[in-house]
Parts: structure tokens; C-alpha cells; sequence
């Protein structure tokens, strides 16, 4: 090219070669825009109209304060009175002991998995965790009757239902913490280990007081995910309508089982409570979940 | 170096060794928990084999392919998993079907179109879907959504029932197709949740050279976000999927138990039992061990089945890590 032949050509032809966004193109963009709010709006559908029919259906009997502090005994299918507490008391039980043995075993699994990464076992534990995170509810329970009351002949009770439970709120609690471990900026550790502090002090006095928020997070969310588990009930403990303060004998009501039961009776006062045990079943794991989420906001780790 | 220390901790061997204890005895703690998770898991593949074998044994017809369900006679077991198998995998595909497209319509709409503001409120909403216990998704899936969706399934039955998916069923709403719209609605907040941590990892520079070329938004999405983001779609659509098959409590509630012996029909609009729902409708028959190893012998199948599809999810999304970091 030489200086001669480079003469300018006038603007206005460079502006005709940008054509601008043909109609068909613009059409599908609106189109695509109008189905992806289309799918969010059909989203929130189900989640309002579930949430609408369990408030209204059972929001009388929640209400009273008998529902609160009464059992369900000597209350006959066709009568109204008495109330969830004994339920409620059961699943409160059972998720705890659950909940007590999975939070010690979680966090250090957690904690293994982050701060010992040079150990061989990491690899196949990520593996283990990984199954039991997708494995089955009713599968859980079928290995809890497999091992306590096939092989080892104990009766169906509410701590078996801990022990199923334990199965599916442990790799909750590994995951979570693993997450929130791993979000500690590294120059923290180095800063401990240049100070000469050992490793398990680090882990204790920098690590997990850095992270605490996330891991109680962790836990309250493997809490809500147990609390409503129902299948694992079915199979390892019978439903009474009376108070049972003792996992280890006997029936125990929960309030998956209180539903399940109460479902089946077709009579308006079976109807209503399974709708009352519904909605307190909902209360309690929005609670634990709101609860959650306000410690992750509001305290030290951030993402 | 030793005037650094104050004097109740001089560095004599000692109190270097207690570091080491302190370091021990943490190490010991959390490898311990690691190896009861790993122990555990180990256990319940044995433990439902060990179970599941002689009953499997004893079984009098083929145990995969029949279609049989008789345990009552613990002399002649006749059990096979075959229409199981069917009505777990039908409502759970058709599930995913319909939660996919919803799924990474709501991903995309949290990552490329809602206004900050609005973003998180959506995302947190999905999530709270999650929070729902199933049996309550059960409850109001047979009782208040079943009536209002079943016009839908008649629809469909008279206008496409040539096709045996769509052939007739019962008159009953727990069907298939009941079961998979409810399950459906239960795997979508995992599903959005993966889909979406995945989209919003696109390289921004790639999409905004694809706007800067002229593309129209949906465009850039079309080009830039859905590729870069389809192995986490995939993965989270398998996750859904693995979630899916082993559900429940809601299942059962909603799935009508077909009549013993009858017929196989291959329509959504029928009804069936799934593993789970089988399991769960039959926990008060465990009394002898033959007839609970049929059972567990279910529960097992299921076991492999859900592993199956998590890992395909896995190897799906960490194929794409290695490429990626």
C-alpha cells in the first residue's frame, strides 16, 4: 500500500457495512428473555401454593396452646383435642442424638480433609463422603435394620432412627465445614506456623475461630435436612400417640411418622392434623434454616 | 535463642514434645473420624450384600428380570425388580425432564439478567424449596396439586395416547405423572444450585466479546455462558436425577399400588411402586429374614443405581475442572 492510493473513504460507507440487528434475532432475544423470567415466576409457583395450603390448613390447631403441650393419647380418630408435643418431643430426640453424634465426626472429618491434605486417606474419605452424600434416606435405614436389628437382634426404637439419621446429616456437616476451611486465607496458617505455634494450635486458635460461623451453619442446615426425613422412621421405629422420653425402648412418635399416620385417616380431625404437623414440621426446619443463614451473614467468615 | 522463652517453658525436650502430643492428638481425632466415615460406607455396601444373597438365592424366579413380587411364602420367594426398575427410572427421567430446562432457566436468569438487587432474594427463594420436607411435597402433591394437573394428563392422554408413554392408565390421580411433576419440583433447587455456581464462573471478558462482536444477549448466553457452563448443567441434571431415584416418602404417598399381577403398563398416567416406595410400603412385613433380604436386596440395587448416576455426575464436572484450572 502506498501513500497515494490511501486516501480516506468518506464515513458514511463504513457505517452502511453495520447493519443493524436484523428483527428475527431481536424477536428470539426478547423471546429467551420472556422464558428465563417465565421459569423463575413457574419456580416460585409451587414453593408459595405449598407453603399457602400447609399455613391454611393448619394454622387453627397450631394456634392453640394445647397443640404445644398435649399428646395425641386416648384421642380417638373422630375427635379434636389434644396435640403434637409428643411428636414433637420424639423428633426433637432423635435429631438430637443424631445431631450429637454426627457434629463431632463431621467437623473433624472437615477439618482432615482441609488441614491434613498431605495424608493418604483424604482421596478415599472425599470418595466416602461423596456416596453418602447421595445416598438414599430409605437405604440408610435399611442398613441401620440391617445391622442393629437383623444382626444384632435389637428391637425397633428411636435411637436407631439417630443412627440413619447420623448416615445422612454427616457428609452435610463434612462438606459445610470442609467449604468454610477452605475460604481461611492460607497466610493465616503461615503467619501461626512462623510464629512457631504447632499445628493443632493453629487449627484450633486460628483455624476454626475463623471459620466457626460457616461450620454452625453447616450444622444447622444438616439439622434441618434430618429433621424431616421420614422414610428411615418407617423402617426402624413404630408410632405411638403417647409421650416417650426414651429412645432406646419402645415406640417413639416424630412428627414425619405423626403426619404419615394422621394422613390416613380420612375424618376432617385426621385431616387437620396432619396438616398441623405439617406446618409445625415446616416452622421448625425454616426456623433452623433462617437461623442458618443470619449467622453465616452476620458473623466473621465471609466467602 | 533460648532467652526468647520464658522460664516454665524452656525449650528442654520436653516441652517440645508436648506440641507433638497436642499435634498427635488432633491428628489421631480427625483421622479417626475419617476412617469411621470410610469404615461406615464400606459397611453398608457389606452389609446389604451379606443380606441381600440368600435371599437373592433362594429366589425362585429371576431376580432382575421378572416382574414378580411374592414373598409371603418365605419357602418360595418369588421376587424380581423389573417393574421397579421400570417406574423408579420413568418418574425420575421425566422428572428431570421437566426441572432441567426450568432449572437453567432460573441459573441464568440469577447470573445474567436479574438486577443485582433482585438476585439473591430469587436465588434464596429456590433454595428454600429444598427446606420443604418431602413428605409434605407428598402430601400436597396427591391431595391439592394432583386435581389441578390431571386435566394436563387427560389432555395428553386423548391426544397423543397412541404413544404408549401417554396410553391410558387409571382413573385414580397417583400416577407416574403426578409423582414426576412433584419430584420434579424437589430436585430443582439442587439442580439451580449447581447450574448456577457453574454459569456464573463464565469468563466475563468472553461474553462481553461476544456483545462487543454484536451478538444479541441471548446470543452471547447461546454462544458463551451455555457452553462453557453444559458439564455443570450436566452434572447437576444427574445429581437431580440420583436425588430423584431415591426419593421417598413422597413417592409413596402419591404412587397407587398397581393391583397384584396385573398387567405391565409401560404409561405415565399408570400407576407403580418404585424401590423406595416398595421398601416403605412394606417396612411393617420385615419379621423374617428371607422376606427382609428381598427388601434389602431392592434397597441394594437402588444403592448401586443412585452411585451409578452420582458418579457419572462427578466425572462429568471434574473432567472439566482439570481442563479448566
Amino acid at each position: 500500500m502506498s501513500i497515494k492510493t490511501a486516501t480516506p473513504r468518506p464515513p458514511t460507507r463504513v457505517q452502511h457495512t453495520l447493519k443493524p440487528i436484523s428483527r428475527r434475532r431481536l424477536i428470539v432475544d426478547q423471546i429467551a428473555r420472556w422464558l428465563i423470567l417465565a421459569a423463575c415466576v413457574l419456580a416460585l409457583i409451587p414453593l408459595a401454593w405449598v407453603l399457602f395450603t400447609v399455613v391454611t390448613r393448619g394454622i387453627d390447631l397450631v394456634l392453640s396452646v394445647e397443640w404445644w403441650t398435649q399428646s395425641q393419647r386416648n384421642i380417638g380418630p373422630r375427635d379434636y383435642g389434644g396435640g403434637a408435643a409428643a411428636a414433637i418431643q420424639g423428633s426433637l430426640i432423635q435429631v438430637g442424638i443424631a445431631a450429637l453424634i454426627s457434629i463431632p465426626i463431621g467437623v473433624l472429618g472437615g477439618i482432615y480433609l482441609v488441614e491434613y491434605k498431605e495424608k493418604k486417606l483424604v482421596k478415599p474419605l472425599s470418595f466416602m463422603v461423596d456416596i453418602l452424600t447421595g445416598i438414599p434416606s430409605i437405604v440408610s435405614g435399611l442398613f441401620i435394620y440391617a445391622l442393629l436389628i437383623t444382626t444384632l437382634g435389637a428391637n425397633r426404637m428411636g435411637f436407631a432412627v439417630s443412627l440413619a439419621l447420623t448416615l445422612l446429616m454427616i457428609p452435610v456437616v463434612v462438606r459445610g465445614t470442609e467449604e468454610m476451611l477452605r475460604i481461611v486465607p492460607n497466610e493465616l496458617r503461615e503467619a501461626s506456623y512462623a510464629l512457631g505455634v504447632p499445628r493443632y494450635l493453629t487449627i484450633l486458635k486460628v483455624v476454626i475461630p475463623t471459620s466457626i460461623s460457616g461450620i454452625i451453619t453447616a450444622i444447622m442446615l444438616g439439622i434441618a435436612r434430618i429433621m424431616g426425613e421420614t422414610a428411615p422412621l418407617l423402617i426402624l421405629v413404630g408410632y405411638t400417640s403417647s409421650f416417650n422420653a426414651n429412645p432406646f425402648s419402645g415406640e417413639q412418635a416424630a412428627l414425619p411418622l405423626m403426619i404419615n399416620v394422621e394422613r390416613g385417616n380420612p375424618l376432617p380431625p385426621g385431616q387437620d392434623r396432619a396438616w398441623a404437623a405439617a406446618l409445625t414440621l415446616i416452622l421448625i426446619v425454616m426456623a433452623l434454616n433462617l437461623g442458618a443463614r443470619l449467622i453465616s451473614r452476620y458473623s466473621g467468615t465471609k466467602k | 535463642m533460648t532467652a526468647f522463652y520464658p522460664p516454665d517453658t524452656k525449650p528442654s525436650q520436653k516441652s517440645r514434645s508436648t506440641g507433638r502430643g497436642g499435634d498427635r492428638a488432633v491428628a489421631f481425632l480427625t483421622s479417626s473420624a475419617g476412617i469411621a466415615i470410610i469404615v461406615t460406607v464400606v459397611l453398608v455396601g457389606v452389609f446389604l450384600l451379606w443380606q441381600a444373597i440368600p435371599s437373592v438365592m433362594a429366589d425362585q424366579v429371576s431376580f432382575l428380570f421378572s416382574r414378580e413380587w411374592d414373598v409371603s411364602d418365605t419357602d418360595d420367594l418369588r421376587f424380581g425388580i423389573l417393574d421397579l426398575l421400570y417406574t423408579t427410572v420413568l418418574s425420575s427421567v421425566f422428572a428431570m425432564a421437566l426441572a432441567v430446562p426450568v432449572a437453567i432457566g432460573i441459573a441464568l436468569y440469577i447470573t445474567q439478567y436479574a438486577p443485582l438487587k433482585l438476585a439473591k432474594p430469587v436465588a434464596y427463594v429456590v433454595d428454600l424449596l429444598a427446606a420443604v420436607p418431602s413428605i409434605i411435597f407428598g402430601l400436597w402433591g396427591i391431595i391439592v396439586l394432583a386435581p389441578v394437573i390431571q386435566p394436563v394428563a387427560t389432555f395428553l392422554n386423548s391426544t397423543l395416547g397412541w404413544f404408549p408413554l401417554f396410553g391410558d392408565g387409571i382413573k385414580s390421580p397417583g400416577t407416574v405423572f403426578t409423582a414426576g411433576v412433584v419430584l420434579a419440583i424437589m430436585i430443582l433447587p439442587i439442580i439451580t444450585a449447581i447450574s448456577r455456581e457453574v454459569v456464573d464462573q463464565t469468563p466475563l471478558l468472553n461474553k462481553e466479546a461476544a456483545l462487543a462482536l454484536g451478538a444479541t444477549k441471548w446470543e452471547a448466553i447461546k454462544m458463551v455462558v451455555l457452553p462453557f457452563g453444559k458439564p455443570g448443567i450436566i452434572s447437576a441434571s444427574m445429581l437431580g436425577l440420583g436425588r430423584a431415584l431415591g426419593e421417598t416418602i413422597a413417592v409413596m404417598i402419591i404412587l397407587s399400588k398397581p393391583a397384584p399381577n396385573a398387567d405391565f403398563n409401560p404409561s405415565l398416567f399408570a400407576g407403580g411402586e418404585t424401590f423406595a416406595s416398595k421398601i416403605a410400603n412394606n417396612a411393617a412385613e420385615f419379621d423374617s429374614p428371607e422376606k427382609t433380604g428381598a427388601y434389602i436386596a431392592a434397597g441394594l440395587v437402588l444403592f448401586i443405581l443412585t452411585f451409578v448416576v452420582n458418579a457419572i455426575a462427578r466425572w462429568v464436572i471434574n473432567r472439566r475442572k482439570e481442563y479448566s484450572e
